[in-house]
């Protein structure tokens, strides 16, 4: 386009829509091609505006490239690689589709130089996600729906806020700012949604684990991970976001203990992990910013390592509780092997990704003199080892048998796992290439003997906790109830009394913030419903007497 | 030379077709005439778009008839605007009739149909290029009158009793409008709009002018269905013939919104400040209550053509919003929303007769699956459902963006929200169709149900892209809406 710079996100929407109308070796060549060549064309990009134009008398700036928007176009075109790579054999192409849409939309986000390019990939990112949980199939789909619900609403915030922006500034900019004018807090508020903060972490928890064996990869990697590039990028140091990144990473270890079913205890340590990044961003500090940032690099990778093991015990069983697996290590080794260097690098156990970057957050609490919230931050690594690090591999590869003798999953599935395994140990061994890219430069060393020796006392001792609580942890047959069930609770009650699923997900949210909602929408359905008064064809004297009434309305104001 | 007759021409050539479908008995040679006239106007619209971006303002004085005294079109940039609008929509889904109309219409009253539909693109027309408030009348007949006797042949008995309704209502508005107009004469002594403005600026605020903007205001609100007055559009919309409602849709009353526009800005614009009469908090208020109320309806309706008719009323209050804010930008964002919205309903009507031409039914809860059989279809009904939801990248979100600037230029920091809101009510209802079409299986009639012919895909397809191609490149319907409003708002001073 414009000086021979290619956006690295129209070759990722152009793969997706190309995607429909490819078939076998084409369409797996164009699912790991295009992403390889949109992270070459990532590194093209330079600083400043690239691409920009006038619309509607707005200064629009559709590419723009900073150390940052790189680091995240990097590890988003990286994770679609990986994903696209794995995913060779999800047959439905309407689910890749959707999923290289959601990546090319996630990586528009990040070079957008603008609040309204920002928020029109951003509506593409919710459109394009809700599609892939809505191709998992039929018993996904109210999940997809309550998820759509609540990022239109996001949408609805971020746009509000994106407007009056531009009307008391007049400028377009995406600059740093806080969170001190109306329009601004209605940003902040529509990030906030897709980051997962409370109260509307559930929506996470609730709908990722419906998507398909290959979606949840994709998912667990743009949506949250955009809005902590947007809060970085927007609202740096902004301390409310240090106790609202504290509560998603208790919530998350919180649930995730209690829960049974292996892809919603990953879901779970999504929003907790997302809540060490909140939490540094909102300490604020070079050192804390560069830590958020190379976490979101670094538990990217981990993550999605961690759903490929979980998504190929998935794809080879069906099954999906702790209960129904165990013992795979027998017939699925290279699952096991890279399940547990990811649960390893999520632990943050020396020697992998996690450490390097995780600990950068610790170490500016400490500097920062919040000793609260660095306690807080130990206690909750603790809480991740045990939750994800020992959890996920103890009870899906070993404990007890449960007579399944699945194989390790195709080659193209092995392959992506050993991949992003790799990467999880390079960068923990060799954290100077991920430094060297970091927004702020950076000198820190993380193997200094107190960091290594203090990780370790940390995770010996949860470890050593696990063994003792094993037998309360052991799973049972249960579903733990989040917020979410209400919503779900309240969505068969209305159902049943709409019979249509529109009532499920609108009164789904009116539940959550008006108590007594119902007498509200019964209300609502007795004026708007077929039968109700809005809705009837009225006697042709009643719209005449409307008329004549309006006429006197106007009347009556001039004669006054 | 002709081009100097250009005004003429764009109302005096449906009229003669009309005639002509008339003299014949045959459905297809009526059809030919409707096809000939309707490719013609949108030529005879841009030609005279380009006069007026040329040469400014056009004056066409009838027989030789100088104004004030005669009857005067006058073309300038916010009905040139209009005209494109009416005519191009006309052209495009003329293809559309012939199918549509031979399998919804009985043999021998198919000419009529094309007489009547001519008819009334003439009225449409007529009320738009004239600039004599008499002359408005007449062609608000027209339109109507030939509206009705569309509503009234389609197959479904209640047709009947809404075209009734429609009559008995229509009529009550256009009685408002000429005794609105009738005052006006006897203050000014002139029915040229032009004339009447001028003088209005000389006798300003009194309580006979006022009197006459209240009564042509709310003539002409029955006839845009402004809530509550709205009530005769869902059943007229449901039962007419397919090709009546989605030209109705996309064209009747966006031409009501313009002579609202003319008159407010333009003929009482300069003897009295919008903003400081009350026609605008009402017609604000008004306009919120029709966002929402006529909304919420159309999540549950279960006739797809009804629902979106309440879906009009709905986006009706958008185009009424922006007029009733008063500024630069609201009007832009009126008018804008004037043309996107033409390009939407009449793509997404469209699609919904050719969903009714295959399976005869245009009920959501017998239509599971039809996204499988019929999907060029039911994909242009999504996308003009995004562009009516205001997805970025569509039309609607230029419409909706404009409308929220505007909101916060005139301090209103409340109204994006409720603005943006309602737009969620839009995802229920498209997204309840969208869910059904797609992720059902198909089962009675939709089982062996195929996929439209050409001549629907067709228009319907050239809209929906429309529906794109404007969202993204805004200089044509923007730019020149802008151009239009920043006209209007300097004639009102």
């Amino acid at each position: 386009m414009i000086d021979g710079v290619i956006p690295p996100w129209a070759v990722l929407l152009a793969a997706a829509a190309l995607l429909p109308f490819t078939r076998g070796a084409v369409r797996s060549l164009l699912l790991v091609a295009a992403p390889l060549f949109a992270l070459g064309l990532v590194w093209d990009v330079p600083d400043g505006p690239v691409i920009a134009f006038d619309w509607l008398g707005n200064h629009v700036v559709l590419l723009a490239g900073d150390r940052l928007s790189r680091l995240f176009g990097t590890v988003f075109t990286i994770m679609a690689f990986a994903g696209g790579l794995y995913s060779i054999n999800q047959k439905s192409t309407a689910e890749l589709s959707a999923a290289f849409a959601y990546a090319g939309a996630a990586v528009g986000v990040v070079f957008a130089g603008d609040l309204i390019t920002v928020f029109v990939f951003w509506e593409i990112m919710a459109i394009a996600s809700s599609l892939v949980i809505f191709s998992a199939g039929r018993h996904a789909y109210k999940s997809a729906m309550r998820y759509a619900i609540i990022h239109f609403f996001g949408g609805v915030l971020l746009m509000a806020g994106i407007v009056g922006e531009i009307t008391t500034t007049g400028s377009t900019a995406f600059v740093s700012m806080s969170p001190d004018t109306l329009p601004r807090v209605l940003i902040f508020l529509g990030f906030l949604v897709n980051v997962g903060a409370p109260p509307l972490s559930a929506w996470l928890p609730d709908a990722y684990p419906e998507s398909s064996w290959s979606g949840m990869v994709f998912l667990s990697a743009f949506t949250t991970k955009t809005a902590v590039f947007v809060l970085l990028k927007g609202f740096p140091g902004t301390e409310i976001l240090i106790p609202i990144g504290l509560y998603m990473v208790f919530y998350g270890i919180i649930y995730a203990i209690l829960e049974n079913d292996v892809r919603r205890i990953l879901a779970y340590s999504i929003v907790n992990q997302v809540g060490f990044m909140v939490t540094g961003i909102g300490i604020g500090s070079e050192m804390a910013l560069n830590g958020a940032a190379a976490h979101a690099f670094a538990h990217i990778i981990y993550k999605a390592l961690l759903l490929m093991s979980a998504g190929s015990v998935y794809y080879m069983t069906g099954k999906r509780k702790c209960t129904e697996v165990g013992g795979l290590f027998r017939t699925m080794p290279v699952t096991t092997i890279c399940g547990i260097v990811g649960a390893l690098a999520i632990s943050a156990f020396p020697a992998t990704s996690g450490f390097v970057s995780k600990s950068m957050i610790s170490q500016s609490a400490a500097d920062a003199h919040l000793a609260i919230v660095w306690f807080l931050l130990a206690a909750a690594s603790a809480g991740v080892f045990l939750h994800a690090g020992i959890k996920f591999p103890w009870f899906v590869f070993f404990q007890k048998d449960s007579g399944l003798r699945p194989d390790d999953p195709p080659w193209n599935m092995r392959l992506a796992m050993w991949f992003l395994s790799a990467l999880c140990i390079g960068f923990g061994l060799y954290p100077a290439p991920l430094y060297a890219i970091l927004p702020f430069p950076t000198d820190y060393l993380p193997y200094t003997p107190a960091h290594v020796v203090y990780q370790l006392q940390l995770l010996l001792f949860s470890g050593l906790a696990f063994l003792i609580l094993l037998n309360q942890l052991r799973r049972t047959e249960t579903i733990s109830l989040d917020i979410d069930w209400f919503w779900r609770r309240f969505g068969r009650a209305m159902r049943i009394e709409f019979h249509g699923w529109s009532a499920v997900a609108w009164y789904g949210i009116a539940e959550r913030t008006v108590r007594g909602a119902g007498r509200v929408m019964s209300a609502l359905y007795r004026h708007h419903g077929p039968q109700g008064v809005l809705a009837r064809t009225w006697p042709t004297g009643a719209m005449a007497l409307w008329t004549a009434v309006l006429l006197a309305a106007y009347l009556l104001i001039y004669f006054l | 030379m002709i081009l100097d007759h250009l005004p003429i021409i764009q109302v005096i050539v449906p009229l003669f077709g009309a005639l002509l479908c008339a003299l014949t008995r045959s459905g297809k040679v009526a059809w030919v005439i409707a096809a000939i006239v309707s490719l013609l106007m949108p030529l005879v619209a841009i030609g005279l778009l380009q006069q007026v971006l040329s040469q400014g303002v056009v004056s066409y004085a009838i027989g030789g008839w100088l104004p004030p005294v005669g009857i005067e079109y006058r073309v300038d940039l916010l009905n040139v605007f209009v005209l494109l609008v009416v005519s191009i929509v006309g052209a495009v889904m003329i293809p559309f009739a012939a199918r549509s109309v031979a399998a919804e219409i009985p043999e021998h009253k198919q000419s009529w149909f094309y007489s009547m539909y001519l008819l009334c693109m003439c009225g449409l027309l007529g009320i738009t290029i004239t600039g004599d408030a008499f002359n408005a009348f007449v062609f608000l007949e027209v339109s109507s009158l030939a509206t009705y006797t569309l509503i009234a042949l389609g197959s479904d008995r209640r047709a009947l009793i809404a075209s009734y309704q429609y009559l008995i209502v229509g009529t009550i508005g256009a009685t408002f409008y000429i005794i609105g107009v009738g005052i006006l004469l006897t203050v000014t002594g002139t029915l040229n709009m032009v004339d009447i403005a001028d003088k209005l600026g000389d006798i300003g605020q009194t309580r006979p002018v006022l009197a006459a903007l209240a009564f042509i205001i709310v003539g002409i609100s029955l006839k845009l269905a402004l809530f509550p007055l709205h009530v005769w559009l869902p059943n007229a919309y449901a039962y007419a013939p397919s090709f009546a409602t989605s030209f109705l849709a996309a064209t009747a009353t966006k031409v009501a919104v313009y002579l609202f526009v003319r008159f407010v800005f333009g003929v009482f614009g300069t003897g009295i400040e919008f903003g400081s009469f009350a026609v605008a908090d009402v017609l604000l208020v008004l306009s919120i209550f029709a966002m929402f109320g006529a909304s919420i309806v159309a999540v549950f309706e279960n006739n797809i053509k009804r629902a979106l008719a309440y879906s009009s009323v709905s986006q009706i209050g958008y185009m009424t919003l922006g007029i009733a804010l008063g500024n630069l930008t609201g009007l832009t964002g009126g008018l804008v929303h004037l043309f996107n919205h033409a390009l939407i309903k009449g793509g997404l009507f469209m699609a919904v007769g050719a969903v009714a031409y295959r399976t005869g039914t245009a009920r959501i809860n017998e239509l599971g699956g039809i996204g499988r059989r019929m999907p060029w279809t039911m994909a242009a009904f999504t996308i003009a459902g995004m562009a009516i939801i205001g997805v970025p990248g569509t039309v609607g979100f230029i419409s909706k963006y404009l409308l929220a600037v505007a909101s916060f230029e005139q301090g209103y920091w409340w109204l994006p929200f409720l603005i943006v809101l309602s737009s969620l009510i839009a995802v229920l209802y498209i997204g309840r169709i969208v869910e059904v079409a797609w992720f059902r299986e198909p089962t009675g009639a939709v089982a062996t149900a195929t996929e439209a012919p050409l001549s629907m895909l067709i228009p319907i397809w050239i809209l929906a892209l429309a529906c794109v191609l404007f969202g993204l490149d805004t200089e044509f319907s923007a730019g020149l809406a802008e151009r239009a409003a920043a006209f209007m708002m300097g004639a009102g001073g």
